[in-house]
């Protein structure tokens, strides 16, 4: 479904150049829910930006669904963004617009006429659970809500994939089980294959069925979380999945990992 | 006392109907251009959307020189462009042609200000779903922005109601003549008077009407 080859990326500093992602290959297949999981500046949320060309790579190919976006002019590439969702971190709602109207503009873009809008529009609200909060606006709603509303924005262009920047990252845990719920619902119902950037490895293990373990832009490890015995081979692996949180300082933690 | 007022009244009115018509042009035209320059400038500013350098060199360079002019100076500078463009240097309309040279790269540079306070992180959103630059432009910015713009139409309608008093010293009219005459020329206290309590009154209506939009059109909070 997905297919990157030997992506790097590399970006311009002020303190120099900095390779954010070293000649990465990664197979996602369809149906997967795949996690990418490392700390901050892994190079993870930047993989998987390079997976729609948010982020172009300055090396690799990136294929999806067999057909080679990095070859594509941009507005070939604009059509091609349609069946990719996406959402983020921090929402990137439309503040000034009302639910309805957030998922509606996706539609827009795709220049849905607009008899056809309403209905894909409720359906979405509807998988989300979000149908009484159509004409609220962003403001108003908690942030577990908000990111329901992208995910359901994500989804109006009936996508085969959906990307998620750390979407459970600036919300409490509870939240958290929403989000994820809504995740897993949408990857069960309608197939769609999903690929998740985190930090946090309780969210890989709730819903993924692969991860890979990222670490100074490179995949570490790989692992298929449907096998009895995984043994973690690398540290960071090791620390992760342990999944406490240990009281050490930055510095420890640093110098464990250099 | 009042009798001066009374007897003045009649010309503070005419006085008035051209310190609007100055407005009535000026601000509209200025929207008109001075928001896609401000969209251009924003989106030619060094790490934006569109990669034109030397475009936006220019540009910025060109709102900079416009709005370096003291207004008094940028009037009488382009009295042979006045004269080209409406027939006479002379006269109300006359003297809305440098208001309007003054007030497009004023909102224009609004206009950049405001969009830079949209958050990127929605025009990526917007990216990510294959918005092309035009719907980024109509669909994400100017629906983000839209507060920040009609505030800035209420900024420059009260600086240009300040500026269309500078028209009367080249024969403009409007209010701005008129104190001068009855107030500067004659000692007239209470005119004087009379029509600053007015402009006060006018300032607090277009600033509360500009509030009264801007809270409407803003949803963020």
């Amino acid at each position: 479904m997905i297919d990157l080859r030997n992506i790097t990326k590399t970006f311009a500093t002020e303190s120099g150049p900095l390779q954010a992602v070293s000649d990465v290959s990664l197979q996602i297949g369809e149906g997967d829910i795949y996690g990418l999981i490392g700390f901050s500046g892994a190079g993870k949320s930047t993989l998987l930006r390079t997976i729609n060309l948010l982020e172009r790579p300055d090396a690799g190919t990136v294929a999806v669904d067999g057909e080679e976006l990095t070859r594509l002019n941009l507005r070939e590439l604009r059509r091609r963004r349609l069946s990719i969702g996406m959402i983020f971190q921090h929402f990137n709602l439309l503040n000034n617009l009302n639910v309805y109207d957030n998922v509606s503009f996706p539609l827009e873009i795709a220049k849905v006429p607009k008899a056809e809008r309403r209905p894909r529009i409720e359906r979405c609200l509807e998988m989300v659970g979000l149908s009484d909060k159509a004409k609220a606006y962003p403001a108003k709603l908690s942030g577990g809500q908000k990111q329901r509303v992208a995910i359901a924005r994500a989804l109006a262009n009936e996508p085969k994939i959906l990307l998620c920047d750390e979407p459970t990252s600036s919300v409490d845990p509870q939240t958290t089980g929403s989000i994820l719920a809504a995740l897993k619902d949408i990857n069960r119902e309608l197939g769609i294959t999903i690929v998740i950037v985190t930090h946090e490895m309780n969210v890989v293990q709730a819903i993924c069925n692969k991860v890979a373990v990222m670490e100074h832009g490179r995949v570490v490890e790989r692992f298929d979380l449907h096998e009895k015995n995984i043994v973690p081979q690398s540290p960071i692996a090791q620390f992760l999945f342990k999944n406490e949180i240990a009281l050490e300082t930055g510095r420890e933690t640093e110098a464990r990992y250099a | 006392m009042l009798d001066n007022v009374i007897y003045a009244w009649p010309e503070l009115l005419k006085s008035l109907g051209e310190t609007f018509y100055m407005l009535v042009l000026t601000i509209p035209i200025a929207v008109a251009i001075g928001t896609p320059l401000g969209t251009l400038l924003f989106l030619t500013r060094p790490d934006s959307f569109l990669k034109w350098p030397k475009f936006y060199v220019l540009l910025n360079g060109v709102v900079n020189l416009v709005r370096s002019f003291p207004f008094l100076i940028l009037m009488i500078a382009i009295i042979p462009f006045t004269r080209l463009v409406v027939g006479t240097a002379l006269g109300t309309t006359a003297a809305t042609v440098p208001m309007i040279i003054n007030a497009v790269p004023y909102f224009a540079r609004f206009i950049e200000q405001v969009l830079l306070d949209v958050n990127r992180g929605v025009v990526e959103a917007a990216e990510s779903m294959g918005a092309n630059k035009l719907q980024i432009v109509w669909k994400v910015l100017y629906t983000e922005a839209r507060s920040g713009i009609a505030n800035a139409v209420t900024i420059v309608t009260v600086s240009f109601l300040s500026y269309s008093t500078v028209a009367g010293l080249v024969g403009g009219g409007g209010i701005g003549d008129f104190a001068i005459r009855y107030g500067y020329y004659r000692y007239q206290t209470d005119v004087m008077f009379v029509t600053i309590v007015i402009m006060v009154l006018f300032v607090q209506l277009f600033q509360f009407t500009g509030n009264f939009v801007v809270r409407k059109l803003d949803k963020r909070l």
